[in-house]
């Protein structure tokens, strides 16, 4: 990418395929596969937060979950920080987990109710440090600090704490072991609306602080807008459009892309009257039946004959800006 | 926009609902008031725990009592006060002439009957039709709702369809014995924004063509500008401001609802390097108000929202705020 040589890619993804097998019969035969995530590539650099975007079942969550190997991929290459992961044991990844965390969509089944504050950010150092008793306790305090929790809650159980407090505590655990890259997998979902923008200028706050690398995976346009540097579209397991923010809000290239950000309801009444809206008809077909051809052929307002026997190619439309459609190319 | 002579289907008056807990009293409602009008869109915003949903539930006796408890107030439907009204009386209302959709489709829905037989249901207790009568406006439905092959789908279960179809069951369901009034509590938080599309504008057409009156209740502004006519803004259990929605927007009042317009951010404009927040928690309700409960998170706060719950005070055609120092036109402009 021409404005970005630059900088470092601090993670590299190629070719990353995460297929989920179908059992089906007596015999419990190998019938088919959802193709969750189906050949994405892309790359992170260091510093910057990729924000990664679509529907429920587009194969977002499960594309940053195969990223940090908590998953087995199906096919694909995983660079991360200058070490290969795609293929390496669970033994190979154990050294490298404190270079990447993740912070996880549901703060109540993420933590564990039994455990307090200072258990739960504790378990990582536990695991990859030989800290001290009262040195633990130390940077557990200097954590709670970092998230704006009270450091009285320290021995306080999850359920005492409100979604918002809750997300900070699963940010402090993912910031325990000062990681370089830290995967968000819709972190502000269930938060009221007053909330996120807490939670959202916390990581902020983070990310300048301790020079960290965000995916940040989410199904809210507009939040995305603000907090990433660049916005990957995902769509039925594969990346339709990849482009810096402003690129991609002010002129998306891709009909999914307009189609899915005209969908926004502006907070705006005025605007609604003026809005030329694409309603998008039907539904996003099954990924263990993706249709032939281009997967959005089945809803694109401007599809063409080509697009349902063909696969369009991931390239390069303009200079730092990827889509995947065969009207780009002509 | 409608004129002041059309009469209100819906009237309610100093609604007031308490849940009994071990833990004490949590005063959910504090009294609220609204009408609604034949044929328009009310749209009812607040964040979790304001109270907007148990309004709703409580006005057509939805809420399991105990813990809940309406201890006030008067909900005037059809010259019949719902509060008061017998449980077979209520039976009458609920379904028939105040229809409910619910956020999500897939535990509203019972996942044993088919969606034929669900919708059948009402037309068939609330309307005394039989069997071939029921099914034909179950099709009719079905296709007013825009689900394709509607007679066949008649015979699939909740879980062969898709979360926007599902609503859409729900939608038709609701609709079935054609209400007066439909309630539809956050109808398209569970779904994706490109079907959350389709439905708003289903919606929108619906309303058009069979005159009803609607409450949706929301917490996305954005869904709210797009399709409301008037809008009350909840916060913990109270009204805090209500107007119509294009006054609501351009001239917010409310310290609430002026920081809650702020905290948005937008997918096109201006982008802000900077999100506003608004600091804090919202309130629990543990007693009745004796202070204004936005007080401990507003900027604006003054010695009187100490001591004294401001009552809403009208401040133009149509537009009212509780609020004892509410935010100018002018400042809401240069903010």
């Amino acid at each position: 990418m021409l404005d970005h040589s630059d900088r470092n890619k601090l993670v590299s993804v190629s070719g990353l395929k995460m297929y989920f097998p179908i059992h089906t019969g007596l015999m419990q035969r190998h019938t088919g596969d959802v193709k969750a995530v189906d050949d994405v590539s892309f790359d992170i650099f260091e510093g910057e937060t990729l924000g990664l975007v679509g529907e429920s079942g587009c194969g977002k969550s499960t594309c940053g979950r195969a990223v940090l190997r908590l998953y087995e991929p199906t096919e694909g290459s995983i660079n991360m920080g200058g070490t290969e992961i795609g293929k390496s044991t669970p033994r190979e990844l154990r050294p490298m987990r404190p270079f990447m965390q993740m912070v996880f969509q549901d703060p109540q089944a993420s933590l564990n109710p039994r455990m307090t504050v200072a258990d739960i950010v504790g378990e990582p150092l536990q695991e990859h440090t030989d800290l001290k008793r009262e040195d633990r306790l130390a940077r557990i305090y200097e954590l709670m600090d970092a998230v704006g929790l009270n450091r009285d809650f320290a021995h306080r159980y999850p359920h005492e704490f409100s979604g918002g407090q809750r997300q900070r505590i699963g940010i402090a655990r993912a910031l325990a072991l000062n990681p370089k890259f830290i995967v968000c997998d819709e972190p502000i979902a269930a938060l009221d609306v007053s909330i996120q923008a807490q939670v959202v200028n916390l990581l902020e706050d983070l990310q300048k602080e301790f020079g960290l690398t965000y995916l940040f995976i989410s199904h809210d346009l507009s939040m995305v807008r603000h907090i990433a540097d660049r916005v990957a579209v995902m769509y039925l397991g594969k990346i339709v459009e990849l482009a810096p923010r402003d690129g991609l809000y002010d002129d998306p290239k891709h009909p999914y892309t307009q189609a899915l950000l005209s969908a926004v309801p502006e907070p705006d009444p005025t605007a609604h009257d003026s809005a030329e809206r694409t309603i998008l008809t039907g539904d996003v077909p099954s990924p263990s039946n993706p249709p032939q051809g281009c997967n959005f052929c089945t809803r694109c307002p401007q599809v063409l004959d080509r697009c349902r026997s063909e696969e369009p190619e991931f390239r390069e439309v303009e200079p730092g800006r990827f889509a995947a459609c065969h009207r780009l190319n002509e | 926009m409608l004129d002041g002579a059309t009469p209100s289907v819906l009237d309610v008056k100093g609604l007031k609902t308490v849940f009994k807990t071990r833990r004490g009293e949590v005063h959910a409602v504090n009294d609220v008031s609204f009408h609604l009008k034949a044929g328009e869109l009310l749209g009812v915003v607040g964040e979790s725990g304001s109270g907007k949903s148990v309004t709703m539930m409580s006005l057509i006796g939805l809420l399991p009592s105990p813990p809940a408890e309406v201890r006030n107030g008067t909900v005037m439907f059809e010259d019949q006060d719902l509060l008061t009204a017998t449980d077979e009386q209520l039976r009458a209302v609920r379904g028939a002439r105040i229809g409910f959709v619910f956020q999500d489709p897939m535990t509203s829905l019972n996942p044993v009957f088919n969606v034929g037989f669900q919708l059948m249901e009402p037309l068939r207790k609330h309307m005394g039709m039989n069997k071939s009568a029921a099914r034909k406006r179950a099709v009719e439905l079905l296709e007013l709702v825009g689900i394709p092959d509607a007679a066949r789908r008649l015979k699939d279960y909740p879980h062969q369809f898709s979360g926007g179809m599902r609503q859409r069951v729900m939608i038709a369901i609701a609709l079935a014995c054609d209400p007066k009034v439909l309630i539809a509590d956050e109808p398209t938080t569970a779904l994706d924004v490109t079907i959350q599309a389709q439905i708003l504008e289903l919606m929108k057409d619906l309303r058009d063509k069979l005159g009803m009156a609607v409450v949706w209740i929301t917490h996305d502004l954005g869904v709210i500008a797009g399709i409301a006519d008037r809008v009350l803004v909840m916060y913990g259990g109270q009204v805090v401001e209500h107007a119509p929605v294009r006054e609501l927007f351009k001239n917010p009042q409310h310290p609430y609802t002026h920081a809650l317009l702020q905290t948005v951010p937008n997918v096109r404009g201006k982008r802000e390097a900077r999100l506003e927040v608004i600091e804090g928690q919202p309130p629990i309700l543990g007693a009745p108000p004796s202070s204004c409960p936005f007080r401990p998170r507003c900027a604006r706060a003054i010695a009187r929202c100490e001591v004294e719950n401001p009552l809403r005070e009208p401040v133009s055609q149509g537009h009212d705020v509780a609020c004892f120092h509410p935010v100018s036109a002018t400042e809401a402009q240069n903010a």
